[in-house]
C-alpha cells in the first residue's frame, strides 16, 4: 500500500481548524491572566507572618506541580459534578487551568520576590511610603519585571499545555482536529497542520509578550536586560 | 456497575504505576541520549548543525506533546504504519523530551566559565579531550538539579499515553472507573500515587539546587 498524502482534503475544513485555534487562545487568555492572579496572591500567600496561610499556599503549589495536569482536569470535571454543579466544558477547562498555572506562576513570583534586596524595602520605609506603596512599587512591579521572560514562557507552555483539555470535550484545536481525523480519515494530515497551527500560535504569544514586556517595562528596553 | 474499591482494583492501579515508571525510564534513557546529542549539535562549529538542531528544539517545544502522540499512534497507522501504544508513547514522549533535556543541557554546558575553556585550549587539548575531561565534568554538576527537576516533568507527561490507550497508572485509573463510578475517589488516588513518585524527586532537585550554593553559576529556571 503505497503512501498518499492529500493535505487539501483536510485543508478545505479551514473554519473549524480557525475556531478551535481561536478557543485555544480565548482558553490561554483566560487562564494566563487568571492564573497570574491566583499565582501572585499564592506567592504573597507563602510569605506573610501567617503560618496557616503560608503552610496551605506551599501545600497548593506543591500538590499542583507534582501531579499531571490531566488528573487535575479530570478531578475538577468530576469533582465539580458530584456536589452538583454543571458546568460547560470551557469553564471547568479554565478552571483547571487557573489552578494548574497558578501554582507556577507562584513558583516564579516568589523567586522574584526574594530576588528584591532588603535595603531597598527599608529604604521605602525609611521614606515614609505606605505599606500598599512599598508592596506596589518596590516589591511587586520589580519583581514582575526581573521574572518576565519565565512567567511569558510558562503562559506559552500553558497555551500548549490546553490541548489535554480535549479529554474533556472542550471544543479547543486539539479537540476540534480529533474530530476531523475521524471524519476525513486523514490522521497524519490532520495532526501535521495542527501542530503547525500550535507552533505558529505559541510564536505569536511570544512576540505578543515581547512587545507587552517593551510597553510594560521601559527601563528594561533601555538597559536591554532586567535589573 | 458498582461495587466498591477491593485489592483487585489496586493490584491493577499498583501494575499501571509500574508501567509509569518503566515508560518514564524509557523516555528518560531514550531522550536522554538525543538530548546529549541534540546538545552537542546545539554548540556546534557547524552552522548547518546548529541551525538543524534548533530547528528541531524550536518545532518540539512549539508543539503540545498530546499532538505528537497522536501523530505518532493515528497519524503513522492513516499512513499504514501500525504502531503499538507503547511504540507510540515511547518515541513521543522521546522526542519530546530530548528537545528539552537538549536545551538544558546546552545551558549547563555553556554556563562553564569562559576560563575553563580557554585554559583547555591552551594546554593543547584536542575538542574531544576538552570536552570530556574539562567541560563535561563541571557541566554534569550544574545540570543534576534541573535534570532531577524535569524527571518531574516526564513523570507527570506519561500520564498523556493514557489518551492513546497505553494502560499507565492514568490509564488503570479511568478502567477501574468505568466499572465503579467513583470518578472522583478513583482520580485522587491516582493524584496521590503521582503525588508520591514525583515530590521525592522535586525536593530532591530542591536540595540539590541549594547544595550547589552561592559559589557556583546560577542557572534561571527553564
Amino acid at each position: 500500500m503505497g503512501i498518499e498524502l492529500d493535505f487539501p482534503a483536510v485543508l478545505e475544513r479551514w473554519p473549524n481548524f480557525l475556531g478551535g485555534a481561536v478557543l485555544t487562545l480565548e482558553l490561554a487568555l483566560f487562564a494566563t491572566v487568571l492564573g497570574a492572579l491566583l499565582g501572585t496572591l499564592a506567592a504573597v500567600g507563602r510569605g506573610t507572618h501567617s503560618a496557616l496561610i503560608a503552610r496551605a499556599c506551599k501545600v497548593y503549589v506543591e500538590a499542583i506541580r507534582n501531579t499531571p495536569l490531566l488528573v487535575q482536569i479530570f478531578l475538577v470535571y468530576f469533582g465539580l459534578a458530584s456536589i452538583g454543579l454543571k458546568l460547560s466544558a470551557f469553564t471547568v477547562a479554565v478552571a483547571a487551568l487557573t489552578i494548574n498555572v497558578g501554582a507556577y506562576t507562584a513558583e516564579i513570583m516568589r523567586a522574584g520576590f526574594e530576588a528584591i534586596p532588603r535595603g531597598q524595602i527599608e529604604a521605602a520605609e525609611g521614606l515614609a511610603l505606605s505599606r500598599v506603596q512599598i508592596y506596589w512599587h518596590i516589591i511587586l512591579l520589580p519583581a514582575v519585571e526581573r521574572v518576565y521572560p519565565a512567567l511569558t514562557s510558562q503562559f506559552v507552555l500553558l497555551m500548549l499545555a490546553s490541548s489535554i483539555c480535549s479529554q474533556i470535550s472542550a471544543e479547543e484545536l486539539t479537540a476540534v482536529a480529533n474530530y476531523i481525523q475521524s471524519d476525513t480519515y486523514r490522521a497524519f494530515e490532520t495532526y501535521i497542520i495542527v501542530a503547525v497551527i500550535y507552533i505558529i500560535l505559541s510564536l505569536v504569544m511570544r512576540a505578543g509578550f515581547w512587545g507587552l514586556g517593551l510597553v510594560l517595562f521601559p527601563r528594561r528596553r533601555r538597559l536591554g536586560t532586567a535589573l | 456497575m458498582g461495587g466498591h474499591l477491593n485489592v483487585n482494583h489496586l493490584l491493577f492501579l499498583g501494575h499501571g504505576a509500574l508501567w509509569t515508571i518503566g515508560l518514564s525510564l524509557i523516555a528518560l534513557i531514550g531522550g536522554g541520549i538525543a538530548g546529549f546529542a541534540i546538545a552537542l549539535a546545539r554548540i556546534s562549529p557547524h552552522k548547518s548543525v546548529r541551525l538543524l538542531s534548533a530547528t528541531y528544539v524550536q518545532l518540539i517545544q512549539g508543539t503540545p506533546l498530546l499532538v505528537i502522540l497522536f501523530l505518532g499512534y493515528f497519524g503513522l497507522a492513516a499512513i499504514g504504519l501500525k504502531v503499538s501504544p507503547l511504540a507510540a508513547a515511547g518515541a513521543s514522549l522521546t522526542l519530546y523530551v530530548a528537545a528539552y533535556l537538549g536545551e538544558i543541557w546546552r545551558g549547563s554546558i555553556q554556563s562553564v566559565p569562559k576560563p575553563q575553556w580557554e585554559a583547555a585550549e591552551g594546554l593543547a587539548l584536542s575538542r574531544t579531550q576538552r570536552m570530556m575531561k574539562v567541560i563535561l565534568p563541571q557541566a554534569i554538576r550544574i545540570a543534576t538539579p534541573p535534570t532531577v527537576g524535569f524527571m518531574v516533568q516526564i513523570i507527570k507527561n506519561t500520564s498523556l499515553a493514557s489518551v492513546v490507550g497505553f494502560v499507565e497508572l492514568m490509564r488503570s485509573g479511568q478502567i477501574v472507573n468505568n466499572s465503579l463510578f467513583e470518578p472522583f475517589a478513583i482520580y485522587a488516588i491516582i493524584a496521590v500515587v503521582y503525588f508520591a513518585m514525583c515530590y521525592p524527586l522535586s525536593l530532591l532537585s530542591q536540595r540539590l539546587e541549594r547544595r550547589m550554593g552561592r559559589g557556583m553559576v546560577n542557572l534561571a529556571p527553564a
